[in-house]
Parts: C-alpha cells; sequence; structure tokens
C-alpha cells in the first residue's frame, strides 16, 4: 500500500532486533525485540509526538527511521521512495532532507570545531558551494535559531545547554530537510529554556514547513506541542490518536496509567485517586506473552496473557487491546 | 549532582570572547611551575645541541693521549675521557643525537599508532581484531630483544635505530588511541556527522581525529624520553650508536670502564640523561593537566 | 512558623576558588524545615539547590570551596560549628542524602545489603546478622519485593526503581532527623517516579521523618511539598507555603516558570508557551541590583541599581522583589 501524496514519511511493520551474545565468545543468543513491527503514517506539517518510557525502543525506532541504524525488517518510505532499497549515494543524497536533533547538547556538538565549521560540514558533504555561499548560509543559520553571526568563530563549550541545543537545530535545517527527528531534543534543558526552544522549533516549523517526528517521554510537552501522539511500550504501539482525543479519553490502559502518574503543578490536586501500575517493566529480551502489557495492567483477564492483540482502529485513533477503556 | 557552575553560561547579548583551545592551554600550562622549569630545560637543551658546533669548547673527535681522564679544570669544565676529549663537548654532540633519537622515532611510532588506532576502533569488526593481535604481538614480545634483532640483522646505523624504536613503541600508542576513538563514536556528534551523509574517512579525520590531539601530544612528550632511553640502553649494549659518534647512551657505556678512576665520564652523561628525562616527564604532566580544564564541558 | 523547626538555616554562603578568581555560588541562603514536613527546594541550573544540599552535609568539595554561616541548627545543634569528624558522626544517623543516579551512588561491586547496612555499622556498630535483619526490615518498610533474596544483590541486578528504593532504605536505616532527597526520581520513568514519591510521603506519614526535596519539577513540588523554596542564581528568591506559592506567585521568576510549563491536563494551551527570555546569569559576572532583573518583565529602574532583600508579603510568604515593597522589608536575622 503506497502512501498518499500528503505523507512525507511512513513506515510498514518496521523491526530492529539485536543480537545479544554467540560469536566467538560462545553462550547462549538472545535477541532484544527493541522495535517490532512498527507502522505509521507521517503528514506533511504535522508534529507526530512518540512517547513511551526507557526500554521501549523509540530511541532506536528513530534512528532505524532515517536508516542511522539498518533495520531487521520492514519498509520505510520517504515521499514514495522506498529508503530501505537505496543504494549507499542514494541516501547520502537524501540525507539532506531527513534530519535529527539529538538529546544531550554537551555529546552533540564536537568539542574541538567552531560553530562555524559544524554548521558548514553538512553543506559541504552535499556540495553547498563556494566557501563565501557556504559563509553565508552558516550565518544565516545561526541567525534563523536567534544567536548572533559572531558566535560561528566560537567554540561549543562557551556556549549553555540551549543555545547548544539552538546550533544543534541549525545544523539539522542547513540543507533545508523536510522531515526532521527530534530526539528528546528539549529533555536535557532546563523548564525555561525547554519552553524558548519549543517556541523556535515551533516558529521553525511555520516559516520552513517542517515535519516533525518528535520523540519524548515527557507527556506534558506533548500535549503541547504535537498534533497526533504514538504511545510505544516494548516496541510496539499500543495507542495512536490526535493529541486532544487521546489526552481527553485514553483509550489503552498504558495511555491512562501513564497519564496518571505525571505529576500535576496543582497542590489541590494532590489528594486525588490514583491507579498505580503494578510489578516492573518486563525486559525487552524476555517478553511476556500474549499482549506485552498484561504483567502490569489494571485489567488484564485470561485473554491477555494468550493473544497479542493487533492495532485496531477505532473511529480515527488506533489502539492494540483486547478492552480497550472507551468506543 | 552537584550544582555545577559549568552550567551557568555567557548572556544572550554578549560577545563571547573568541578563545581558542592554544590560548586557554598556554595559559593553563604557565601556570604550571614544574612544566616551566622543564621546558626552559628543553629548550637550553635544543639551543646547546643545535649551536653545539660554535659554543664546545673543544673539538669532539680529537684524540689527544696527553690529556687522558683530567679532572674538572678551567680548560676541560668536566674532564676528559679516555681519548683525551672533551666530556662536555661529547655531551653537547651527543645531545644532537639523543634528542634526534628521542623525537624522531617517537614521531614515527605516534604516527602509525594513531592510525591503527583510529582505524581498528572507529572501523570495528575484522580490522579492530587483526590490529589489536597485532598490537598484543608487538607488546608482549620483549621490546628489547625486538630492538636488538631489529640492529643486529640490519646493522648499527641512525636509521636503522629509528626503524626499531617505531616498531617496539607504535602498538601501546594503537591501543590508546583506539580505546579513545572507542568512546568517542558513541557520542552524538559522530552520530551527527553521520546523519548528515560525511564519508567515513572525513569522521574518521575531522571528528575523531582533533579529539585524540590532547592525548597524543601527551603521549609524544612522554615518548620522547623514552627513546632517549632506549637509544641509551642499546648504545650501551653496542648495537646502537656506533663510536666515534658521540650519544650518551655510549657515552655511558664506554664511560663505565674509568668509573673509579674519572667517574664525571660516565655520570656527566648519566646525569644529564636524567634531567633531560624528568624534565620531558614535567612538560608532559603540566600539558596533561592543562589540557584536562579547557576540554571540559 | 511553626513551633520549633528540626532544621533552620541562616546565612547560609558557599564560595569557590576557581581559575579565574573567587566566585560565590550560594549567597545568603535562609530556611526552616519544620519537623515532619516535606520542605521543597526548587530551582534551574545553577540556582544553587544541589550545593545548598552539599553544604548542609559538609560535603562542598575542599579546599576549592569554603562553606560559611551564621547558624545551620539541626535539631539544637550548630553544624557550622562542626569540624570534619563531628561532621562525620552526624552524616548518615541525623542528617542523610539520596543521590539523583542510584547506579553512581551504589558501589557496583558490592552487595546491596553491605552498603544500605552500613550507616549502622558505623553509627550504631551493630554486627553482620544484626544489620542484615535490619536491612531486610527497611526493604519491606521501602516496598522491595522478596526483601530476603534481594539482600545479596548487586545493584546492577536491580531496576532503577528498587535501586531507589533501596537508597531510600540506606537513608533511612538510622532513623535521621531530617532526610535530603537531591532530584531522587529524575533518573526514572515516569510510572516507577509516582511510585517512588508516594513511598516517601507514606515514610513521612508513618515514620516522621523530616525530608528537603530538591528538585526542578514544579508539578513533583505540587504533589509533594508543604512548604516552598524557590532559588535563582545562587540565593532564595521566594518561600511560601506550596497553595500560597501556586496560587498567589509573587516573584516574576517563579510566575514566568509557572506559566511556561507544558500541562498535561486542564484547559488546552496555544501551541507557543509564554517563556522567560535571555539565561541563567553568570555567576562570575552577575549584574547590578537584582540578579533577576535583565529577564524581568516587571522591571524597575530600582531593580537595576539595589538588590533587594527577602521582603515579606503575608504570613509566612517572603519574596526577594522589589514589586511589593509596600510590605515591611525583613531585617536579614529574621527570615521566614
Amino acid at each position: 500500500m503506497s502512501p498518499g501524496p500528503d505523507i512525507v514519511l511512513s513506515t510498514r511493520d518496521l523491526t530492529k532486533h539485536f543480537r545479544i551474545g554467540g560469536g566467538l565468545m560462545g553462550g547462549p543468543v538472545r535477541v532484544v525485540r527493541a522495535v517490532d513491527g512498527i507502522t505509521l503514517d507521517i503528514r506533511a506539517r504535522e508534529t507526530f509526538a512518540l512517547v513511551g518510557e526507557s526500554g521501549c525502543g523509540k530511541t532506536t525506532l528513530g534512528r532505524v527511521m532515517l536508516r542511522l541504524q539498518e533495520p531487521t525488517s520492514g519498509a520505510i518510505h520517504y515521499r514514495g521512495a522506498d529508503l530501505t532499497a537505496l543504494d549507499d549515494a542514494a541516501m547520502r543524497a537524501l540525507r539532506k532532507k531527513l534530519q535529527i536533533v539529538f538529546q544531550d547538547p554537551y555529546a552533540s556538538l564536537n568539542p574541538r570545531m567552531r560553530i562555524g565549521e559544524i554548521l558548514a560540514e553538512p553543506l559541504r558533504s552535499h556540495g553547498f558551494g563556494g566557501p563565501a555561499e557556504i559563509r553565508d548560509r552558516c550565518a544565516e543559520l545561526l541567525e534563523m535559531v536567534g544567536l548572533r553571526r559572531q558566535y560561528l568563530r566560537n567554540y561549543p563549550h562557551q556556549f549553555s545547554g540551549g543555545q547548544r541545543q539552538r546550533i544543534g537545530i541549525a545544523r539539522a535545517l542547513a540543507n533545508k530537510p523536510d522531515f526532521v527527528v527530534c530526539d528528546e531534543s528539549v529533555s536535557a534543558l532546563d523548564v525555561s529554556i525547554q519552553a524558548q526552544v519549543l517556541n523556535l522549533l515551533s516558529d521553525l516549523q511555520d516559516q520552513l514547513d517542517l515535519t516533525y517526528f518528535f520523540i519524548t517521554h515527557d507527556l506534558a510537552v506533548v500535549r503541547q506541542f504535537a498534533d497526533r501522539v504514538g504511545v510505544m511500550f516494548l516496541g510496539c504501539l499500543v495507542e495512536v490518536g490526535a493529541t486532544e482525543d487521546l489526552f481527553a479519553q485514553p483509550l489503552h490502559p498504558y495511555t491512562m496509567l501513564l497519564m496518571a502518574a505525571v505529576p500535576r503543578p496543582d497542590p489541590r490536586q494532590r489528594g486525588r485517586q490514583r491507579p498505580l501500575m503494578r510489578g516492573e517493566i518486563p525486559s525487552p529480551m524476555n517478553l511476556p506473552s500474549g499482549c506485552r502489557f498484561h504483567t502490569r495492567c489494571p485489567f488484564a483477564r485470561d485473554i491477555c496473557r494468550a493473544e497479542e492483540p493487533a492495532l485496531q482502529t477505532l473511529g480515527g485513533r488506533s489502539v492494540a487491546c483486547h478492552f480497550p477503556l472507551a468506543g | 549532582m552537584m550544582a555545577s557552575l559549568a552550567d551557568t553560561p555567557a548572556a544572550a547579548a554578549e560577545t563571547l570572547e573568541e578563545t581558542s583551545f592554544l590560548r586557554d592551554t598556554l595559559h593553563a600550562f604557565r601556570k604550571n611551575r614544574m612544566a616551566m622549569v622543564g621546558l626552559a630545560f628543553v629548550l637550553a637543551l635544543v639551543a646547546g645541541a643545535v649551536f653545539a658546533p660554535w659554543i664546545s669548547p673543544h673539538d669532539p673527535y680529537r684524540v689527544a693521549l696527553d690529556d687522558q681522564l683530567l679532572p674538572a679544570s678551567a680548560s676541560y669544565w668536566l674532564g676528559t675521557d679516555n681519548f683525551g676529549r672533551d666530556v662536555l663537548t661529547r655531551i653537547l654532540y651527543g645531545a644532537r643525537v639523543s634528542l634526534v633519537v628521542g623525537i624522531v622515532p617517537s614521531l614515527i611510532s605516534m604516527t602509525i599508532g594513531t592510525a591503527m588506532g583510529i582505524l581498528s576502533g572507529y572501523v570495528g569488526g575484522r580490522t579492530d581484531f587483526v590490529i589489536m593481535r597485532l598490537a598484543d604481538m608487538m607488546i608482549a614480545f620483549p621490546s628489547l630483544l625486538l630492538a636488538m634483532v631489529v640492529m643486529y640483522t640490519l646493522g648499527a646505523n641512525l636509521l636503522n635505530i629509528f626503524l626499531a624504536l617505531a616498531l617496539v613503541g607504535w602498538a601501546s600508542v594503537a591501543r590508546v588511541v583506539r580505546s579513545q576513538t572507542l568512546a568517542l563514536r558513541e557520542k552524538e556528534f559522530i552520530e551527527a556527522a553521520r546523519a548528515n551523509g560525511t564519508a567515513r574517512v572525513t569522521v574518521m579525520v575531522r571528528h575523531i581525529f582533533p579529539n585524540v590531539v590532547p592525548t597524543l601530544i601527551v603521549l609524544f612528550t612522554l615518548a620522547i624520553p623514552e627513546a632517549i632511553m632506549w637509544e641509551s640502553s642499546l648504545s650501551f649494549l653496542g648495537v646502537g650508536v656506533q663510536p666515534p659518534e658521540a650519544s650518551w647512551g655510549l657515552l655511558v657505556a664506554k664511560g663505565k670502564e674509568y668509573m673509579f678512576q674519572a667517574p664525571l665520564v660516565a655520570l656527566a652523561p648519566g646525569v644529564a640523561i636524567l634531567l633531560t628525562v624528568l624534565a620531558f616527564n614535567f612538560i608532559g604532566d603540566g600539558l596533561r593537566d592543562a589540557l584536562d580544564p579547557s576540554m571540559k564541558d | 512558623m511553626a513551633a520549633d523547626p528540626i532544621l533552620s538555616v541562616r546565612g547560609l554562603c558557599v564560595d569557590f576558588s576557581g581559575g579565574r578568581g573567587d566566585v560565590r555560588v550560594l549567597d545568603d541562603v535562609s530556611f526552616d524545615v519544620g519537623r515532619g514536613r516535606i520542605v521543597g527546594l526548587v530551582g534551574e541550573s545553577g540556582s544553587g539547590k544541589s550545593m545548598t544540599a552539599l553544604a548542609l552535609m559538609g560535603l562542598v568539595p575542599q579546599p576549592q570551596g569554603r562553606i560559611g554561616a551564621r547558624s545551620i541548627l539541626l535539631d539544637g545543634t550548630d553544624l557550622s560549628r562542626l569540624g570534619p569528624a563531628g561532621l562525620r558522626a552526624i552524616r548518615g544517623r541525623d542528617i542523610a542524602m539520596m543521590f539523583q543516579e542510584p547506579m553512581t551512588a551504589l558501589n557496583p561491586v558490592r552487595r546491596v545489603w553491605e552498603q544500605v547496612g552500613e550507616p549502622l555499622a558505623i553509627h550504631r556498630g551493630l554486627g553482620r546478622r544484626a544489620i542484615r535483619a535490619r536491612v531486610q526490615e527497611m526493604f519491606e518498610l521501602v516496598g522491595i519485593p522478596e526483601p530476603q533474596t534481594r539482600l545479596d544483590a548487586y545493584p546492577h541486578q536491580l531496576s532503577g526503581g528498587l535501586r531507589q528504593r533501596a537508597m531510600i532504605a540506606m537513608g533511612l536505616i538510622c532513623e535521621p532527623k531530617l532526610l535530603i532527597a537531591d532530584e531522587p526520581t529524575t533518573a526514572l520513568d515516569v510510572t516507577t517516579q509516582s511510585q517512588i514519591l508516594a513511598l516517601m510521603r507514606d515514610l513521612r506519614d508513618r515514620v516522621g521523618t523530616s525530608i528537603i526535596l530538591i528538585t526542578h519539577d514544579l508539578g513533583i513540588i505540587a504533589e509533594m511539598c508543604d512548604e516552598v523554596n524557590v532559588m535563582y542564581a545562587g540565593q532564595m528568591i521566594e518561600q511560601a507555603d506550596v497553595f500560597d506559592l501556586f496560587e498567589h506567585p509573587s516573584h516574576p521568576y517563579t510566575r514566568g516558570l509557572l506559566a511556561s510549563i507544558p500541562r498535561a491536563t486542564g484547559a488546552r494551551v496555544a501551541r507557543r508557551m509564554p517563556s522567560i527570555p535571555g539565561m541563567v546569569p553568570n555567576l562570575a559576572k552577575l549584574p547590578p541590583g537584582c540578579r533577576f532583573n535583565p529577564r524581568c518583565d516587571a522591571v524597575m529602574p530600582v531593580c537595576r541599581r539595589h538588590a533587594p532583600d527577602l521582603l515579606r508579603l503575608g504570613e509566612g510568604h517572603v519574596a526577594r522583589c522589589w514589586l511589593h515593597e509596600a510590605q515591611d522589608a525583613l531585617p536579614k536575622e529574621q527570615a521566614p
């Protein structure tokens, strides 16, 4: 099924399994099913948030979607082109259009390169033009993210976390991409800086017609910033839907429990009854039988232990549960 | 966990002072007194070696059998050796050989070691396996024996000394560089380079290598005294520099026979080796300390 | 405020001598912790909240760091007058600390029971069997399932949530008067976080430990704390009862912070959020007058010239801001 013209990136049954053990040293081979069959369509100019806790595979999915790590199986289509079928040269050329902004502002910039060189690198890799044109474009990029062009001559360690993250964003925008993966891009920032950077991302999206795939663990940021949300648990999508719909009425127990667990900045609500999740997060190497979530689910029944639910559509939304909370 | 001073950034409207790693490093280095003393000594030594022909009081090769094994005096500041040659002059000329033998093989082994280490660490897989096993073999084999075998087989001249020492030295450099590369490879800015479509070789040269340079500088300043020691040992054993050339090792070797008659003949070059090795070690330590804070975020 | 507090800090200052001169990272910090209360210390990077905890424990790195205070009274004992031996005696016994990263705070090569029980060995001189028994009791108290089997585990064999519970157990094992929790849940998933926070509240209710909770998350503050201290650039800038702080935030920084946090519940908001412009100042190059003035939306000429003191706004509510000069200005000695 080929995506329609207004879909920028789509995945079909995308999987990434890691093999651990074996090899020269012997020992049992175990498989970590980090990403286990993800099917998604990302529409042009939307912000799609992927939310989940640690170990759910969201970071891996972000990397695999851009073929920064090779998928084990499944398809990725960018505007109709099958990314998995491209050779190295063609893939490199497409990297102008598919970009990523990382989480750690301290590790994502080469400490020994000046800002100007950091921004020039993607331009040079794709033959942007001569030194003068590159210089101008770098200055333009810096100003686009709210920094002065004089900073081109400085080094990363002279900047704060928020400023470095802006530089990371500028670098991602160098070659005019249209799909940008933001991998926990504001998670390492102070709260007040987070707001600034989210506003910047929002403005840039309007100015440059960008599509965002926004990976995060922070539900509050999702509500503020995303158009659609996908909730991920142990390598699978458990719920997908428009932000307001999801927050008004979560369909999957995991979504509901996640929302209940987020602390609210309102002391009057502290006494509220809150369902808590049971047990511990299962290991991705040792998945539970049936529904992956059943060991932690307060509503689990026999069928949940036996059979894994498929992602079904329920009025414009999707949920993978035998007993969705509504509808 | 501790409130980090590094988290207090410069104000947005400020023009940041244009700095460079060189400037910060030099500034920190200058504050280290031991390192500066070491540097002064090395510079003086280099000057002495370079200008040896002009400042030496005597001819290092002229034999004067009437003046054998004289004690220190006004005309022979450190006395003479068994051929009547001025010890001080021999030391100055020996410095030329020892310094060259200290620096050149170190450069070679650093270059080979760095290339192998980065390749091994970044590419991984079979390349890594092969290179590391090779390095293991080099390290496991007794180095002095290896050097001696090379010198004996190929002949004892300066070029072969370079070869022998480079062969012995590259493996430990490769190991250190490899582990640094492995750590750097996981950093997000390397991923970012790949996400930008940068070619593998470019990543190794433009991203990994510059971040390994601080370690290399320190390794280099510590490799030099090691090479000087090696040369001294080889020459002492007779498979290094050959007479009538002077090298400190050779001077000690030949001078030991006259330890009780004219101790200065052996002791003076020995002390020269000691001071030089110390000086380079101070510089290396100072550099290591100076490079650390300027690398810190 | 309350009848005598378990902790009373007056005029705490910490200075660091660095390569380019001295910097004062904590300036005249004063606050109280009531008995059995949970007091929040909230702020962003460079605010000094973690440094405050380290200063209370006497763990500021020497010799670059220097602590100075008019008094730090813990149930009558002045910590600022104690020498290293005195501080060692009370650490773990009367005042305990929980850290953010349980993996690095726990020694990976020692079994969990040995570490959790270490304060008992140091302060009560208990033997091996007694320690194991007590650690198991603590594990039950903090809700670690199958406690007897976990005693002999190594830290890496426990999940993040369990490790943090072990840290709580270690902190409480000598029944300290005061527990300092420094970002105890930042490294945990939100579901584990809510379990740990519930546990801490429960322990406070049952055992009566007073807690200083350090965090940057205003949601956690709202859920957990009785009183709140807001810090900015090394100073205390607002102190209030938690309900008061959220309903009547008085300092422009507090107001800006509350306005700029995204919320998972409540009314729909515009995508573009209000945000505080600018950045935290460099402590070595502070602006003249109020430290917040370059970023303040209510700045007045006086703010740029004179640094404000803590001004009283009402019962137990103070703010370091000229906007509220109408109320009586408190002389420094009397803080909250």
